[in-house]
């Protein structure tokens, strides 16, 4: 796996921490699974938010602040300043939204909050689409990570444009890369692992399983299976069928 | 002197951003701040004073994706 800002994750699942049943599965989704890293978020003080931060710490993974719900870059550059000091780590998951349907990023936005981030000394993580020279800017703007959308998020499709992802994935060999969003099966991490992507980041399709718990792990062994089989070098698909079973030899009946 | 804390106007006695922390019992949480739209350091607070109309946002870590 290629490193994140100099740092090497023991799994290749992220999880995030909304939506659980209860503080109580949140945690046990995280023990069962070993994901890595877990995203948090900022929101006005509401009285829970110190029981919740014991909670993060307690599992003892990296983490990883969201600017979730910004649709400026000015907000997001806000937000990431107070999640640095509130979790005091230099890691962003930076969104900039420019829709609310989609929940798509804003491209510009994006760039410019990336750009203005990093030069701050952030290490940005930017939550961004399959589009290659999207991809070529915010790596001149200082990003070293992507993480471009399996599919919107909270959707559940899966990987929504296998081509798009493949051709990004080719086109910056050396680029450590997280699908983030819009998994919602073990497939979807396994597959996107297969493709070569260095980690998977999802929480509704585990958060809202019905099995919260076993659906981590499921999500862990399907993108530890998927980082094997990558790693393993995987045959090349054919049109026409090819016998496994030797055909010398065979009796003539 | 009013101020909008997280959206909601507070009359507050508080003259720096630590002092009204204080006053609204956020004293020792763990919480970062915003004045009027810009980050407000946690080193900054005790030496920026408060202005009526001031809008302060104070967050604390939750859930995310």
């Amino acid at each position: 796996m290629r490193k994140f800002y100099g740092v090497s994750l023991d799994s290749p699942l992220m999880l995030g921490t909304a939506q659980y049943p209860s503080p109580a599965v949140l945690e046990a989704a995280f023990r069962s699974s070993g994901a890595s890293v877990a995203t948090v978020s900022l929101r006005r003080e509401g009285g829970q938010g110190q029981a919740f931060w014991d909670i993060i710490r307690g599992l003892g993974v990296h983490v990883l602040p969201n600017t979730a719900g910004c649709y400026s870059a000015r907000e997001a550059i806000t937000t990431a300043q107070m999640a640095r000091e509130m979790f005091e780590t230099n890691w962003i998951k930076l969104e900039v939204i420019g829709h609310a349907d989609t929940l798509q990023p804003d491209p510009f936005g994006l760039l410019e909050a990336t750009e203005a981030l990093a030069t701050d000394g952030f290490e940005v993580f930017p939550y961004t689409t399959e589009d290659q020279v999207l991809a070529a800017r915010l790596l001149e703007a200082g990003a070293t990570v992507l993480m471009p959308w399996g599919a919107p998020i909270g959707s559940g499709l899966g990987l929504n444009n296998r081509y798009g992802l493949k051709t990004l994935r080719a086109a910056f060999p050396d680029v450590p890369m997280v699908i983030d969003a819009g998994l919602g099966l073990p497939s979807h991490a396994a597959d996107a692992m297969e493709m070569g992507f260095d980690a998977v980041l999802l929480n509704t399709a585990v958060a809202q399983a019905g099995d919260p718990v076993a659906m981590a792990r499921a999500f862990a062994l399907a993108a530890q299976a998927g980082a094997l089989a990558q790693a393993a070098d995987p045959m090349e698909p054919r049109d026409m069928a090819a016998p496994s079973t030797p055909v010398i030899g065979k009796a003539w009946l | 002197m009013k101020i909008e804390v997280n959206g909601t106007a507070q009359e507050l006695t508080a003259a720096t951003v630590a002092e009204a922390l204080s006053e609204l019992g956020w004293g020792t949480a763990r919480v970062a701040t915003a004045l009027n739209g810009e980050f407000l350091s946690k080193a900054a607070r005790p030496t920026t004073p408060l202005r009526d109309g001031d809008r302060l946002e104070v967050l604390a870590p939750m859930q995310g994706g």
